[in-house]
């Protein structure tokens, strides 16, 4: 429990941390914040430029400048952004469902395929189910995500047209209504199951090339997780009891496995929040990544902020819940 | 009968340059109560052949001959059986507590879990049953032990523990490899008094493998000796351990530390090395260590044959009495 503590007060911290690393790079960026906000004709008056100068403090020194952009944050203000004319926040709660769906599905189906896919290969080391998986998960790992982003595009909807190309449902159709904001669940939630159906087909493709990388990654650190468990006496132990094989492997192998394999996994939610930028923009996918996207290329400083923060947040979160599951896996960790 | 009886047993593991005989003919036989005690320098093929027994060998590997046990034979017997059989009639202690132990399970998991399989006891059953476990082996306050993790305990109560899964479900025969050797030696002699205890209470047929033939001389009812994958003798306790007729078993005893003589005596060592797996000389394999040797040790295996009290493979038999 202390050591749960310890952790949560690094976390702040931390927190605290990214959002100066990312106010001081929005800073640098050498654009009229006043211009690229207020639009054209309100930044030729000189009272609206004023107002907006006041309310982002920016005839303040920088150190003041981060204070106050803290205690907006606080308040829950990302500040207002230049492409979309609505708050930050707003546009944040609009676009993370999507997100959320498309990366939630595509860890379950990493994390079950990788860590599946890395047992057999341990399993059957040096055999054709192993050399089969190493060719499968290197092409996974060197095949960039954009490219099989596109072949999959051109092949999953142009070629045998099995998945739509682009968005959560088909076009015209009315999402479910909103609880979690996944539409997955709230088809469910609402009973409608072919909306679920629908949302499901959607999300296949997506979902599956921004699995790729990580399916390949779990893959290959599973295997060599369990290699290096296999050999030892305990596993010996478990069969000489007459364990079933099914057990051994789970609760013996697997179980010991599982600290390294948690590691990746931690990985892994990075990489899908970053190769969420690309696949939302090939898939024409309505989350974060293309909010992302659409703010870097237009320069919509204070959206870029707030995705970073976000996208900042939710890494540490995860990593924070990393270091907490190395103590529930293994008791030899609670102590300290 | 014979809880166990091993006949001609030859064990191959595959290595990177082909397959390498480990175990190559060996006999052997347990009754109820007794302790057989098995000796013989590392990699003489010893916990090799008790590995065999229970299809716990690295894959690829080759067994023949026959290991009946209660009149059925383990080696041709499949899998699913043999995993009926182990844990629950058969049940094994390894040599390294620190080791043999999952580090991520309770003990009260680990001590529970083959019971509840093999006898088919609930949770509740499994828990009494667990905690009348600990007591038997002497752990203190055997409740708080089972939520306990194996890493709470020291090196002599893990195998304490080990000890108590083996027995859970009643075993006929408890196979102990080395199960003294990871330890201390104060604690060494309370796990052999543990042993000694259980198999009389339990009626036990029990395995102790070892190199030292000092456990062996404390509680086992007759020894066989391994050198390189066979049995160069074997016979009742006394018998092979104060009167050897082997010129190996010999050079054990001498190489052993005695108390009272140590002053006059100075220990004696067994001059080269064991010969590695798949490269034995000619012959008896321990002919290039041995000061008895004659020519014809260099060119047959000598067989393993009945020499009075005891059975010998040594046609020599400079030692006789």
């Amino acid at each position: 429990m202390r050591f749960v503590l310890r952790r949560l007060v690094a976390l702040v911290f931390l927190s605290i941390g990214i959002t100066a690393v990312a106010f001081v790079l929005t800073q640098l960026v050498p654009s009229n914040a006043a211009a690229t906000n207020l639009g054209e004709q309100a930044a030729g008056d000189p009272a609206a430029v004023k107002a907006f100068d006041q309310h982002y403090g920016l005839n303040h020194p920088l150190p003041v400048r981060y204070l106050i952009y803290l205690d907006h944050l606080v308040h829950g203000d990302l500040g207002q952004s230049s492409v979309t004319h609505d708050a930050v926040t707003h546009d944040l709660g609009q676009f993370i469902p999507a997100t959320a769906e498309l990366a939630l599905y595509s860890i379950l189906f990493a994390a079950i395929v990788g860590i599946v896919f890395g047992t057999i290969a341990a399993l059957r080391r040096n055999r054709p189910a192993d050399h089969a998986l190493r060719v499968l998960s290197l092409a996974g790992i060197s095949m960039p995500t954009f490219w099989i982003a596109l072949v999959a595009l051109y092949v999953g909807f142009y070629e045998l047209g099995w998945f739509p190309g682009a968005g959560r449902l088909n076009p015209g159709v009315n999402p479910p209504p909103s609880v979690t904001g996944l539409y997955t669940i709230d088809a469910l939630i609402a009973g409608e199951f072919g909306l679920f159906w629908q949302a499901l087909h959607s999300l296949i493709l997506p979902a599956l090339v921004l699995a790729a990388f990580n399916v390949s990654l779990l893959t290959r650190f599973t295997r060599s997780a369990v290699l290096e468990v296999i050999g030892n006496d305990y596993v010996r132990a478990a069969r000489a009891k007459g364990l079933p094989e099914r057990i051994v492997v789970v609760r013996y192998i697997l179980r010991a496995a599982l600290p390294s394999v948690v590691t990746v996994l931690g990985l892994v939610f990075a990489n899908v929040l970053t190769g969420a930028v690309l696949v939302e923009k090939i898939f024409s996918w309505p989350g974060i990544g293309q909010y992302a996207y659409e703010a870097a290329v237009n320069l919509d400083v204070p959206a870029i902020a707030g995705v970073s923060i976000f996208v900042a947040v939710v890494y540490v979160t995860i990593n924070f819940i990393v270091d907490v599951l190395y103590g529930v896996i293994d008791p030899r960790i609670r102590i300290t | 009968m014979s809880v166990l009886e091993v006949d001609s047993l030859r064990v191959q593991l595959p290595t990177p340059s082909g397959d390498v005989t480990i175990v190559d003919g060996v006999d052997y036989a347990v009754e109820a109560g007794e302790v057989l005690g098995v000796a013989g320098e590392s990699g003489s093929g010893k916990t090799i052949s008790m590995l065999a027994l229970l299809g716990l060998l690295p894959e690829r590997s080759t067994v023949h001959g026959t290991a009946r046990f209660e009149g059925r034979d383990l080696i041709t017997m499949p899998r699913r059986e043999l995993r009926d059989i182990a844990g629950r009639d058969l049940a094994m202690v390894f040599q390294d507590p620190f080791t043999s132990l999952h580090p991520m399970l309770s003990v009260g998991k680990q001590l529970t879990e083959h019971v509840r399989r093999h006898l088919h006891l609930d949770r509740a059953a499994s828990q009494r049953r667990a905690v009348e476990l600990l007591e038997d082996v002497r752990i203190p306050d055997p409740e708080a032990a089972l939520r306990a993790f194996p890493h709470h305990f020291s090196g002599g109560m893990r195998q304490r523990i080990a000890i108590a899964i083996a027995l859970a479900c009643r075993p006929k025969l408890l196979i102990a490899d080395e199960p003294t050797t990871a330890l201390d030696v104060t604690v060494q002699a309370g796990i052999l008094r543990l042993l000694d205890r259980l198999r009389r209470e339990h009626e036990l047929a029990v395995i102790l493998i070892t190199h030292d033939l000092g456990v062996l001389s404390s509680i086992a009812d007759r020894v066989s000796i391994f050198y390189a994958g066979r049995v160069v003798e074997s016979g009742a306790r006394d018998a092979v351990l104060t009167h050897p007729r082997h010129p190996y078993t010999h050079a054990l005893l001498d190489a052993l530390p005695h108390p009272e003589v140590s002053k006059e005596r100075p220990l004696v060592a067994i001059g080269g090395a064991p010969p590695a797996p798949g490269r034995l000389p000619t012959g008896c394999a321990f002919n290039p260590r041995c000061a008895h040797a004659v020519e014809t040790c260099r060119l047959e295996v000598p067989q393993l044959v009945v020499a009075g009290d005891r059975r010998l493979a040594c046609p020599v038999d400079p030692f006789r009495a």
